[in-house]
């Protein structure tokens, strides 16, 4: 091949990745264009006061739906976040043995598997037995979608934590489940925080495992052992359905669950760059 | 100051504690499995292996047969990473290879973005923006070019496969491209430095000294895009039309495992009925978990033991 033809080559190919990768980003600004543009119009005060009125009127907004989805995510936290950092935690700190891999492994394989079958688990385990849906057997499948991702993001954060700084608390006379908690732990909290919070966000637009588990309400409520209509159900619902009015709500819901999760995805990179803003 | 010896307890039973709360992580794979088997019980019985290649799914005749959901599964997923893994590898080599210094932050975390975006508003877009597209811009020219082939026969009407594989490869683009950056990210700059004193271009640096050294770790990234894309539910579900067919155009109605049981679980009235969906969950979960642990492996080789593409979940 001519110098000419190789140079000619990789110019093509330059561009050729360069083309694709942006096709890539043109795809999200596509879609989170398409939201604003679609969804801006039908937010107003009664969308985040109002519940839902009967199909075929028009009014009404999805105070219920944000109630619900506040109350089944924080409750999956309050489940998740303890498991899934204390499981993070013993990857760092004791996590070189056996157990360790399998954890990690077994972690890592977690996280790929689809959350309609953890969907599966909440409702044999709670909806079966009590024969009612529940926002509770909900709260539960998103806990475990939380937990394997918890706890490979706190172990990575932990492991940040310098050796220097553990070795000098144990120099001092430390206990070592002292050191752990209140000189490791302690330091690489950001970090801990950061991966809570982008935990939280990816469940909190989780539909599959509340479709049988949460199920949906149309009403107002925040008792955990009654259904409970969350933004991702009321999407589903309004933007499968026939009528024009739910369309237009299905978007502006859209638009708040997004707007929802990327506030908590930039709270979380805005915790790490406090923390560690010269290292990552 | 405690004792040493009353220190010495509490260090163990914190490590005890800890180690409790790591020991659930194997103790949920167990019991997704026992719940999904125990359910699937009666339908494992009933039908047997050839639960996996018939195709009657008759809640009235209470006949049950999976083959066109896998067939929709594997399909659907096939297609999505034919679109997704160009553009995504083009991600990964943009970012560590060709892009300038100021342009990898904010494209990165872009593409990042995309994982962000909860599937089910990525199935509504499917259905009023996408659907619409590619009825107007993309099926017609595609049929006048390749109408002939089986894969582009009859009306397409919207919900169809080609749109449920649109939507997927848009959905595991952001985690093949993350995980395969942080395998290109950990070839040593010494591959790319020696083919370019060898007088190599800068593509055949890229293809013929970082690429392959990479291999293991970039296939292990399409497979995870491939577990991601096997198990994805409610965009799919409400793109990719939900009928029980086999049919090889794209153009026309599919179904897949995963929307299957999220379309007919709550009208699922009979026992048999309801243990049916479960032997799909069940297929579904042993598949996804093979296939990510296959990724695994794969990645870990490149990368031991370092939790890749953690920042794209």
């Amino acid at each position: 091949m001519s110098a000419f033809r190789r140079h000619l080559t990789s110019r093509v190919m330059t561009a050729l990745v360069v083309v694709l990768s942006f096709t890539a980003v043109l795809a999200l600004l596509l879609i989170l264009g398409n939201l604003v543009a679609k969804g801006a119009s039908s937010i107003d005060w009664a969308f985040f006061t109002k519940s839902p009125v009967p199909a075929g009127q028009s009014g009404g907004g999805v105070a219920n739906a944000i109630a619900g989805t506040a109350v089944i995510v924080g409750l999956a936290a309050l489940i998740g976040v303890p498991i899934g950092v204390g499981a993070g935690m013993y990857l760092a700190e004791y996590g070189g043995g056996r157990l360790g891999f399998l954890v990690r492994f077994i972690a890592d394989v977690l996280n790929g598997t689809p959350s309609i079958v953890v969907g599966i688990v909440g409702w044999t385990f709670i909806v079966k037995p009590t024969r009612h849906f529940s926002a509770l057997a909900g709260s539960v499948a998103l806990a475990i979608l939380m937990i394997p991702m918890l706890a490979r993001t706190t172990e990575e954060m932990v492991r940040l934590v310098p050796n220097s700084l553990r070795e000098a608390a144990l120099a001092l006379g430390y206990a070592r489940w002292r050191t752990s908690l209140k000189i490791v732990a302690r330091t690489a909290m950001g970090g801990i925080v950061t991966g809570c919070l982008v935990g939280i966000a990816r469940i909190a637009g989780e539909t599959a495992p509340l479709l049988f588990t949460a199920l949906g309400n149309l009403n107002f409520t925040l008792n955990v052992n009654q259904p409970m209509q969350t933004l991702s159900l009321q999407i589903y619902v309004y933007a499968t359905g026939p009528f024009d009015e739910w369309h237009r709500l299905a978007w502006a819901s859209a638009l708040v669950l997004m707007g929802l999760v990327l506030v908590i995805s930039l709270a979380a990179r805005w915790v790490t760059r406090q923390r560690y803003g010269s290292i990552r | 100051m405690t004792s040493l010896l009353g220190r010495d307890r509490s260090d163990r039973v914190y490590r005890r504690v800890l180690t409790g709360f790591a020991l659930i992580l194997p103790s949920l794979i167990l019991i997704i499995l026992g719940v999904l088997f125990f359910n699937a019980l009666p339908a494992l019985e009933r039908f047997g292996p050839s639960f996996l290649w018939t195709s009657t799914w008759d809640p009235v005749a209470e006949v049950y047969g999976a083959a066109p959901m896998i067939f929709g599964t594997l399909a659907s997923s096939m297609l999505a990473l034919l679109i997704a893994v160009p553009l995504a590898l083009s991600v990964a080599i943009f970012l560590t290879e060709f892009s300038p210094r100021w342009l990898r932050q904010p494209v990165a975390f872009l593409v990042e973005l995309l994982a962000a975006i909860p599937s089910v508003v990525y199935g509504m877009w499917g259905i009023f923006v996408l659907i619409p597209f590619l009825r107007s811009y993309v099926v017609p020219p595609l049929k006048a070019l390749f109408g002939w082939t089986p894969f582009l026969q009859g009306v397409f009407y919207g919900n169809s496969l080609l749109a449920g594989g649109v939507i997927l490869a848009i959905m595991v683009v952001p985690y093949i491209a993350a995980v395969s950056r942080e395998v290109l990210l950990a070839v040593p700059a010494s591959q790319r430095e020696a083919a370019l004193a060898m007088g190599a271009t800068r593509w055949e640096a890229v293809r013929s000294a970082v690429l392959p050294y990479g291999r293991a770790g970039l296939i292990g990234a399409v497979i995870l895009g491939l577990g991601r894309a096997l198990g994805e539910t409610m965009a799919v579900t409400m793109v990719i039309g939900n009928r029980h067919d086999i049919s090889l155009s794209l153009l026309q109605p599919a179904y897949t495992m995963a929307a299957a049981i999220a379309n007919e679980f709550s009208e699922a009235t009979t026992a048999t009925y309801q243990s049916a969906l479960m032997e799909v969950g069940l297929l579904l979960f042993v598949l996804t978990v093979t296939v990510n642990a296959i990724a695994r492996i794969l990645i870990w080789r490149v990368a031991r033991g370092a939790a890749v593409g953690s920042k794209a979940l």
